[in-house]
């Protein structure tokens, strides 16, 4: 069996946690025991060692007393778990899994699919952000006509993206 | 549908008529979807988690893709039942052990199957035969679409679709296949293949997926990554490396065949040996010794009409199959008799291996599939 966090030498290690009533097994080898520090199996969260080292740690630093609004979930309930509570921890906890992410991931944003109705989002975003440097620009020219046609476009387009 | 259905028929994947199905034994993609502004299944209380069943599973059940679907609440099947599932990889081990408030509903044909409130709200797979991760994504996509319109899937135009664990987010996809490699094993030049294959970010896991051992040569192989690559991209670049690994693995039967034909002809005879005449015998036992029939089937050292029976052995020799199929529950003594008896009477009507078609197929070098593309 091979050491996960290597994955070229032999496990020599064999951990099991029992977290929240569900058992987690880590297969270390001897080398990355060793510099994972684990001789003491419960100074350490599996999580850490499941998602990436330090996992945990890079969380709690973005958002030390950190608790989302929507649904409760705290930093120390990641530590517990490596899942998070719901879509919207992603934005309470950005800043400490922007790093994780870039480290776990190829890349930092998402160039894939996307639901239909995103497309349809960030159109008009693209479009408010255009017609608001336009305004500013109209503004500062002092061309107050086509400022003054700029202002009502936006105002449409914020009616249609509260929509 | 009911679950008898199911036990009665093999799902299309298993009777192996995909591109390079000697080889690559199944392919699969899942993606993880999630509702906007509930919570995830894992954080979910029991009421939350049933609210959300709710809103999917009727929208999931009238797919046009899931007309005469089997759809059932995970507190209604068995613990052999589901066990029956994870054995045909229609739902995860995690999913297993989930009850209230967590549904499972797949197609007919058992290519198709949709786990909810899994670790995220939806867990959609389609599974092929053969090397067909195209046409697996495309069927798995086709589903996405439509649900979109009917749920609000939570998104984020930078990090993509939000999922439970951030390993997952961005695409939300894990595209993976199920190889079988005898000659690379026999040869020890496995660990060398895993190791490459890790090194460009791809992983390489047992039979059932994460953390289990990898047995009757089968190996799984699957994206690593979900963040800052298109689905195609990951699909290309991953089904580009299992071409490469089952030209290695044709490469390394050859070899076998032509240095060490005295050592692979031993262990096709002490496999058929075994199996036939054996009166107990563990799973992991079952499907090493199976394994190496399948490439005695594949090197025509047994008729090519000879392959379903053994393909289906594989599954039929796992534990809760055999235990759904005798209609009690056994201990492990009782399984590894029955499992015996089974492969003994299906091997009854098998013809001795044929040592002379080896040699004759290794020197007209028919073995190598032509490369078909999907």
């Amino acid at each position: 069996m091979l050491c996960d966090v290597c994955k070229c030498n032999d496990a020599t290690v064999f951990l099991t946690q029992i977290l929240e009533g569900k058992m987690q097994k880590v297969n270390l080898c001897d080398a990355c025991s060793k510099e994972k520090g684990v001789q003491d199996p419960t100074g350490f969260a599996l999580a850490d060692l499941l998602l990436g080292i330090g996992a945990a740690e890079e969380i709690e630093k973005g958002a030390p007393t950190q608790k989302c609004v929507v649904c409760g979930f705290t930093q120390a309930d990641f530590k517990k778990s490596g899942r998070l509570g719901c879509s919207a921890c992603y934005v309470t906890f950005a800043e400490g899994l922007g790093s994780l992410l870039k480290a776990m991931h190829k890349g930092t944003e998402h160039v894939g699919k996307l639901p239909q109705r995103a497309h349809r989002e960030i159109e008009l975003s693209d479009r408010m952000r255009s017609l608001t440097e336009n305004l500013q620009k109209a503004v500062a020219e002092e061309n107050y006509e086509t400022a003054a046609s700029l202002r009502d476009q936006i105002k449409q387009l914020e009616m249609e993206l509260a929509s | 549908m009911k679950f008898s259905n199911i036990m009665a028929s093999g799902g299309e994947w298993l009777r192996g008529e995909g591109p390079h199905h000697q080889i690559v034994v199944s392919s699969r993609v899942r993606l993880a979807r999630n509702l906007r502004q509930h919570p995830f299944p894992g954080w979910a209380k029991r009421a939350a988690r049933s609210q959300i069943l709710e809103l999917i599973k009727p929208r999931v059940e009238e797919l046009p893709e899931m007309q005469d679907s089997f759809s059932e609440l995970l507190q209604d099947l068995s613990a052999l039942e589901k066990q029956v599932l994870v054995e045909r990889h229609l739902i995860s081990r995690e999913h297993a052990a989930k009850s209230v408030g967590s549904a499972v509903v797949m197609n007919r044909r058992q290519t198709l199957s949709i786990m909810v409130n899994e670790e995220d709200h939806l867990r959609m797979q389609s599974i092929r035969s053969g090397l067909q991760l195209k046409g697996a994504f495309k069927l798995v996509d086709k589903v996405d679409s439509t649900l979109e319109g009917k749920l609000d899937f939570a998104y984020d135009p930078k990090l993509g679709y939000l999922t439970a664990c951030p390993t997952n987010v961005g695409t939300g996809m894990r595209a993976s296949a199920m190889l079988h490699l005898p000659g690379l094993v026999l040869s020890e030049m496995i660990n060398q293949v895993i190791q490459a294959v890790n090194k460009i970010g791809l992983a390489v896991r047992g039979l059932y997926g994460e953390g289990t051992e990898a047995m009757g040569n089968l190996f799984q192989i699957s994206n690593q990554t979900t963040l800052g690559e298109k689905e195609d991209e990951i699909i290309g670049r991953l089904s580009k490396v299992i071409e490469t690994i089952i030209e290695k693995e044709h490469d390394a039967r050859q070899v076998l065949m032509q240095k060490k034909s005295n050592t692979l002809w031993d262990q096709i005879g002490r496999a058929y040996g075994v199996l036939t005449f054996a009166h107990a015998m563990t799973s992991k036992e079952a499907l090493n010794l199976l394994s190496i029939i399948k490439l005695g089937v594949d090197l025509g050292a047994f008729p090519e009409d000879r392959r379903l029976p053994i393909d289906e052995l594989f599954i039929d020799t796992q534990p809760a199959h055999l235990q759904k199929s005798s209609q009690q529950k056994l201990n492990a003594e009782e399984r590894d008799e029955l499992r015996a008896q089974i492969i003994r009477d299906r091997l009854r009507v098998f013809p001795k291996p044929d040592i002379s078609k080896v040699a004759r197929e290794s020197e007209n070098n028919v073995t190598s599939e032509p490369p078909k593309n999907e």
